[in-house]
């Protein structure tokens, strides 16, 4: 278990070195992979990447997860504009509780950050499996249809790779 | 053509910036001006990247990088401070 | 391909805009983080997208730095918003519900 988290943060850290260096020259390499794992040891007694689950059906589910959201990103954006720069400000905003069914706690960070980019929601607070959400269009305060209308999207891609 | 489309939105974000000012001196509370703050950064970084391109200089991206990753910090400090001291 | 990024740029600096305006015109705190601070991620994301588009041999960097935004922007917002609830910061009157007014959890969790 630890050692599946560690190889995943050397592999994420090795790309981000590579980014940040833009170049393949001897000393980089060296250099960078010294660091990233020195890092990675230091990282894997908290593994927060245990619970990302690896193979062809995560990996479909991921990508989808990444199209949702950025769909979603786009829209409510659009949404949320549209509020702006109409006359008379139109809000109704409320702060609706949110039952999750996911388990571990990458999971739920992921679902928590999902929830506050796309504009529109925002996670004020998360308890266990409760997330209180403000929503500036609240349709409903029911803590089943908030479920559906705001975390259901995200969910159900999420518990595929993150359980 | 490209470079005046771009001189106009440097124009625009610093224009938009100038707005944000206007909540930043007005904002009723500290936390207000914390919001305030934490968007104007967010838009700096975007001028940097611009910056960068009208100098030619790749090596300012970084700046970006750097200026993102302390005002993040900022934010975070400030809003914990009020939540339950440091 | 320069003139696709740099109707991009525009295109975000424009949504720069339109979340300054939200940040001057929403009423109460929360809602300004709504229109304020999670818009510019979007605009930052565009106008990025569009700037590798016009240098795509900075794009390594540029990818890193919509990362960089993508991770880092909604936990500032959570922040701010936590802080705003816990010292009682004042909602708005057209606020229609608030599941966690008197919720013990929030005291308890403060040690």
């Amino acid at each position: 278990m630890k050692i599946k988290a560690a190889v995943i943060s050397v592999v994420l850290g090795l790309l981000f070195w590579l980014g940040l260096n833009t170049s393949l020259e001897n000393e980089v390499l060296i250099i960078g992979a010294a660091v990233v794992v020195l890092t990675a040891v230091f990282a894997v007694s908290n593994p927060v990447l245990k619970d990302l689950k690896l193979g062809p059906k995560a990996l479909a589910a991921m990508i989808a997860w990444l199209f949702v959201f950025l769909v979603e990103l786009i829209k409510s954006n659009i949404d949320v504009m549209f509020r702006v720069i109409s006359p008379r400000v139109r809000i109704n905003p409320a702060i609706v509780e949110v039952k999750t069914a996911l388990k571990s706690p990458a999971g739920r960070m992921a679902l928590a950050n999902s929830i506050t980019l796309t504009p529109g929601t925002l996670t004020v607070d998360l308890v266990d499996d409760k997330l209180f959400i403000h929503w500036i269009d609240a349709s409903s305060t029911d803590v089943e249809e908030a479920t559906k209308a705001i975390a259901a999207k995200f969910e159900k891609y999420l518990e595929v790779f993150l359980g | 053509m490209a470079e005046t489309i771009l001189l106009t939105a440097v124009l625009i974000s610093l224009l938009s910036i100038a707005l944000i000012l206007i909540r930043f001196i007005k904002g009723p509370s500290i936390l207000d001006r914390v919001v305030a703050f934490d968007t104007a950064g967010i838009i700096a970084i975007s001028l940097i990247v611009l910056l960068a391109h009208m100098a030619d200089r790749f090596i300012y991206v970084d700046v970006a990088l750097v200026y993102g990753l302390l005002s993040f910090i900022g934010v975070l400090v400030v809003a914990r401070y009020h939540e339950r001291g440091l | 391909m320069e003139m696709a990024g740099a109707i991009l740029a525009l295109i975000g600096s424009v949504i720069f805009l339109l979340s300054a305006l939200g940040l001057l015109r929403m009423p109460d705190l929360y809602n300004r983080i709504q229109t304020g601070t999670k818009a510019t991620t979007l605009g930052t994301l565009v106008l990025l997208i569009g700037m590798s588009l016009y240098h795509p041999d900075w794009a390594p960097k540029l990818v890193i730095l919509m990362l960089f935004i993508l991770l880092t922007n909604p936990v500032s917002s959570h922040v701010v918003a936590r802080a705003a609830h816990y010292i009682h910061q004042k909602m708005t009157d057209r606020t229609v519900a608030d599941a966690l007014e008197n919720d013990e959890f929030i005291e308890e969790e403060i040690v």
